[in-house]
């Protein structure tokens, strides 16, 4: 079966991929696109390491096929930096080493933006559970919503 | 396996006809899963995200009418809906993670027909009726009467569900939804309680409904005639608790027994009716 072709926004540029239909989008990211800071941990929806923005709103990229980016705008963790300048939480991360083996991290960065973007000061309530989709299994969390709460009172 | 981006009903029907194996989805949190588990196998996959009348929450006269599609999240941001259905939005805003109600929709957790969805009971105390449209045309029928069995729908074959209509609520009526999970979040109901309590100007209970999930192999709906006609007191609620543990016909599972199942729904259908009538109470006439 021929393949399908998409064009979508991808962190601000405008990029085209083929796809088969039955693949993720999570996996068409990585494998036709190239953006491999969207991972795959669960595949089912539960975890979400392969948080993507699509259209402003946190999707798990597992949950959705490849075809639905068609005119969509999707944002990465690797859309979060300006060049060098890295997006206020990345920083924090880095500071408040709110990651040990780093394979949840662009997952909790996306969610994050997303809470920040539409709460830009969340309590760390709101904060646990706007974070409540992706799991990590190193850090127990505290550090992550430590670094997000940093950059929440600093805004 | 081929995706198709149906823009209308009428495609919809095409599709489904061409392809006996198609299935059609909204948000997929459920679909995907099961291909990936190897459970399903469709030749063609439906999208109904892109059929413009499945997409959308709308006040029309006095009826709230929501599109098949429509993601959770889109009610829980919408402040007169929540307003006017407390419960029902809680019960769209516990159904999986902010990733999730980005793309989980009360078609989809009508259609999958789990006896856990969280929004059948809160939709069914309030009445929601479903229009659902086929190659041979539209019919509406209560959300009480969907649900067959557990993955079974009362809809005919090529039949997909369109919109959710919801009246709003009359003066001093208000719903509420409980549940119980055995963690403190992301999990999947081993109860879930929906009331929708009305009351008069003295505080008088003049209807009520009361409706279990995750109980029986479908919502289980409580009696409650004996509430009606005085205020719900301590006495009353106990009764309701006795009739609701005796009503429900849960399983036994790695997740609770059936004793703890039937216990839990007891205090949670008093705990529910018992919110309900407060906010029904504290209520402005509309």
């Amino acid at each position: 079966m021929s393949r399908t072709h998409v064009t979508c926004l991808i962190n601000g540029d405008e990029r085209e991929f083929l796809c088969d239909d039955d693949q993720s989008l999570l996996d068409a990211l990585r494998d036709e696109v190239g953006l491999l800071g969207v991972k795959e941990g669960c595949g089912t929806g539960d975890c979400g390491a392969c948080s993507i923005m699509m259209d402003e709103r946190l999707h798990c990229s597992c949950l959705i096929f490849a075809p639905e980016a068609e005119g969509k705008s999707i944002t990465t963790v690797e859309g979060l930096a300006e060049g060098d300048n890295l997006d206020p939480l990345q920083q924090a991360f880095l500071e408040g080493a709110a990651l040990q083996c780093g394979v949840c991290t662009p997952g909790f960065l996306i969610a994050a933006r997303a809470l920040l973007n539409e709460t830009p000061s969340p309590t760390e309530t709101e904060i646990r559970y706007a974070l409540a989709g992706n799991l990590c299994r190193c850090t127990g969390y505290d550090k992550i919503v430590r670094a997000v709460l940093a950059v929440s009172e600093n805004s | 396996m081929k995706y198709v981006a149906a823009q209308s009903l009428t495609q919809v029907f095409e599709h489904l006809q061409d392809d006996p194996t198609s299935k059609v989805f909204a948000g997929a949190t459920d679909l995907v899963p099961q291909l990936r588990a190897g459970r399903k196998s469709p030749g063609t996959v439906i999208d109904l995200k892109t059929v413009p009348r499945l997409q959308g929450l709308n006040l029309v006269e006095e009826t709230w009418v929501i599109g098949a599609a429509t993601p959770t999240s889109v009610l829980t941001r919408e402040p007169s809906f929540v307003s006017d259905f407390p419960g029902l939005s809680t019960a769209a805003g516990l159904i999986g993670s902010d990733q999730i109600q980005n793309r989980s929709s009360l078609g989809g957790n009508l259609c999958n027909a789990s006896p856990a969805a969280d929004s059948v009971p809160a939709m069914i105390v309030n009445a929601a009726r479903v229009l659902v449209a086929g190659p041979n045309g539209e019919r509406t029928i209560p959300v009480a009467e969907m649900l067959l069995a557990p993955g079974i729908t009362a809809l005919s074959e090529y039949e997909i569900v369109v919109e959710i209509l919801i009246d709003r609520p009359s003066m001093k009526t208000a719903d509420a939804y409980q549940r119980m999970i055995p963690r403190s979040e992301m999990d999947i109901a081993i109860v879930g309680a929906a009331a929708c309590v009305s009351v008069n100007q003295d505080g008088i209970c003049v209807a009520a409904s009361v409706a279990l999930g995750a109980v029986a192999p479908t919502v289980v709906i409580i009696p409650t005639d004996f509430l009606i006609g005085s205020k719900i007191d301590e006495q009353s609620l106990s009764a309701l608790a006795v009739a609701a543990a005796e009503m429900c016909d849960p399983i036994d599972d790695k997740r609770g027994t059936i004793a703890y199942r039937r216990q839990v729904a007891g205090v949670l259908a008093s705990r529910v009716t018992r919110e309900a009538e407060k906010l029904a109470t504290a209520g402005d006439a509309l």
